[in-house]
């Protein structure tokens, strides 16, 4: 997994693949809290960070290292935070508000087993619907997950970028084996990097309006301190920023905080076919859990069963229409995860019923062995 | 005649705040301090959290950010480490800065960071009417207790000091000069300053306890206020029920973000 690139040969884990990501993306300010298996990446960048003149923070928890992040991102800076799911818990409160003060930033969770402190040292993707719906209200999410660590690294420059071009908090849902293992990459050099950075205004401060209607619905974005001044709540609010009652303008929000997701979905989503051309079973899975179905769908080949994946890198929004394109083709769905069938749901709810969906999971903190998702595979082509 | 409206945003006006609040008199005496020390509107941030003193960022004309419920400390570390060239000012109330925010307040005192904190203590959550704060005195009604406050109160000034604070002074808006030297005095010190100030709540507090209207609050305030330099002679029992008023600490000492500007310095040179 390991796609040749200019740069030279590292032998590095998913979490020093995220930090090297977020800076190559021009993050320059991190703010955290130790928490497993999440804790290296925020060791890496308080290394790192003073080096590229940015600034390394540890908080005295959670809510205050999402809060530091969404502050810093204000004066124009590219911010990140890194946890693990109760942490990552604690952040549902300020999530919110980046969602809808539009404030771009990147909130990493390197997933493991949970409710509560759960398996801290063990896999899971137990969190894909707290990303989803974590947070109090009616609201837009982006979430990626890698299953390499060079994806990793590219998948982080990525959720900066969409972050910034969308204005919006976005999501990184490692787990614990893809933030834990070391694997051989090339990292990209930079000029082989695309980067975005948010829309700024360029008209006077007087007819500013930091939370315009636009026809991307995305409104420009000024630093605090450059002249600009302008209010920020995560009251509902109108164009101008300041807080409102007024029904019309509450929907003309909430109708823009949606669009600007769901317009742009063909940008913000992006899944992997491996072997699906003629596939008559579909398997869908993401992050680490991929890996083992992508050796389960090469020894499924070998018995000469037509058997494909889809692999979701961006979890939320969710590829409904990529997966309601492909039901019919393929004549079922299996869906993996290391969960009870979180993202299962939504698949049966893509499909509508068109097509069955069976299940392959696990939630004791054991990876999903190949062979057991083999046996899945060989029961239902004998249906 | 002083010219409020140059910092005020008087299109959002009637304020939020109910007759007799003393909020208003924090406000004034915030934004003449602003002038007194001839910042630029475009260079000063001022973050708060939620609550009624809170909804003061929306009234002033400068760089404004309301957050989250005990969160404001936390944007405006933010705010501070990547932009240190702000002033940065944090309007929060007593619930909002010690009970759900305690342990930002705590850490951010501790840092020692250059913010300059205007804590507006009212004794009651006024804004979700009247319920009991961590600084309701003991045996006070309160909406959630009719029977009176059970609980020690949290000396607010005395807990920055101890976490590390550079400045701490507190005041009452029956001297509005005075509050607004302090103000000055506290965004000048480079380092983690507060500025507690002492506002009555004639509508959600007062009422219930039969204080009167909110004139005669503040009143009151002036009656129990007590000069600092005076409460170092009394005791603890002369001090029962005043409000011991000044300056108890202004000692510069090593402010995080300069600290951490040092790290990245030594990265420069080696360059």
């Amino acid at each position: 997994m390991s796609e040749k690139s200019n740069g030279k040969a590292r032998v590095i884990t998913g979490n020093e693949a995220c930090a090297e990501g977020a800076l190559a993306a021009g993050m320059r300010f991190f703010a955290g809290y130790p928490i497993t298996p999440s804790s290296e990446i925020a060791e890496v960048l308080s290394a790192k960070l003073p080096k590229y003149g940015g600034v390394f923070l540890q908080m005295e928890d959670e809510l205050g290292s999402i809060g530091a992040i969404i502050g810093a991102s204000l004066t124009g800076a590219k911010t990140m935070t890194a946890t693990s799911g109760p942490g990552f818990s604690l952040m549902q409160e300020n999530l919110g508000y980046a969602v809808m003060t539009e404030v771009p930033c990147v909130i990493v969770n390197v997933m493991r087993g949970g409710p509560s402190t759960g398996l801290p040292t063990l896999p899971s993707q137990g969190d894909v619907m707290q990303a989803r719906w974590g947070t109090h209200g009616d609201h837009q999410i982006i979430a990626l997950a890698p299953f390499s660590v060079r994806e990793t690294f590219d998948l982080t420059v990525r959720a900066f970028n969409l972050a910034e071009k969308y204005r919006t908090p976005v999501i990184l849902l490692m787990d614990e084996i893809i933030g834990h293992v070391n694997e051989k990459v090339y990292l990209p050099s930079e000029d082989e990097i695309n980067i975005f950075d948010r829309i700024r205004p360029t008209g006077s401060a007087e007819e500013y309006l930091p939370y315009e209607h636009t026809k991307s619905r995305v409104p420009a974005m000024a630093d605090f301190g450059s002249g600009y001044r302008y209010h920020v709540t995560g009251l509902a609010h109108d164009e101008t920023g300041f807080p409102t009652n007024k029904s019309t303008e509450i929907n003309k929000l909430m109708d823009r905080l949606d669009q600007k997701i769901t317009m742009h979905r063909e940008d913000i989503i992006d899944v992997d076919e491996y072997m699906l051309e003629d596939a008559e079973i579909g398997i869908l899975s993401y992050g680490s859990t991929a890996r083992s179905v992508r050796h389960a769908v090469r020894l499924a080949r070998e018995d000469g069963l037509k058997v494909g994946l889809m692999r979701l890198k961006t979890i939320w929004p969710f590829a409904d229409e990529e997966i309601k394109k492909l039901s019919g083709k393929v004549k079922l769905w299996i869906v993996v995860e290391m969960n009870r069938g979180q993202i299962a749901h939504e698949v049966e709810w893509a499909v509508a019923g068109k097509i069955p969906v069976f299940k392959v999971n696990r939630v004791d903190g054991d990876p999903i062995n190949p062979l057991q998702i083999l046996e899945k595979i060989k029961e239902l082509a004998n249906v | 005649m002083f010219n409020y409206d140059q910092y005020l945003r008087i299109t959002k006006f009637p304020l939020i705040w109910c007759p007799g609040c003393g909020d208003g008199i924090v406000l004034k005496s915030l934004v003449r301090a602003i002038d007194k020390l001839g910042i630029e509107k475009d260079s000063v941030c001022m973050v708060s959290g939620i609550g009624c003193a809170s909804r003061l960022t929306g009234y002033v004309d400068f760089n404004t950010l309301h957050t989250t419920h005990g969160r404001a400390m936390t944007f405006a570390t933010g705010v501070k480490m990547a932009k240190p060239d702000l002033h940065v000012i944090v309007i929060t109330g007593d619930g909002d800065a010690t009970a759900i925010g305690g342990n930002h307040y705590i850490h951010a005192a501790r840092r020692n960071i250059d913010l300059t904190v205007i804590l507006f203590n009212n004794h009651i959550y006024g804004m979700t009417g009247g319920q009991v704060s961590p600084t309701t005195p003991k045996g006070m009604l309160a909406s959630t207790a009719p029977y009176g406050s059970m609980d020690h109160t949290f000396n607010i000034s005395g807990l920055a000091q101890a976490a590390g604070a550079s400045f701490v002074a507190r005041a009452s808006v029956h001297n509005g000069v005075q509050l607004e030297n302090y103000i000055a005095k506290a965004i000048q010190n480079k380092g983690f300053s507060l500025v507690e100030a002492m506002s009555p709540c004639p509508t959600a507090y007062g009422r219930r306890n039969r204080l009167g209207a909110g004139v005669d609050m503040i009143e009151e305030l002036k009656r129990d206020a007590v000069p600092y330099s005076k409460a170092k002679k009394m005791t603890p029992e002369e001090l029962e029920g005043k409000v011991v008023t000044g300056i108890f600490i202004n000692e510069e000492h090593p402010e995080c973000r300069s600290e951490y500007q040092k790290i990245i310095d030594r990265f420069q040179k080696e360059k």
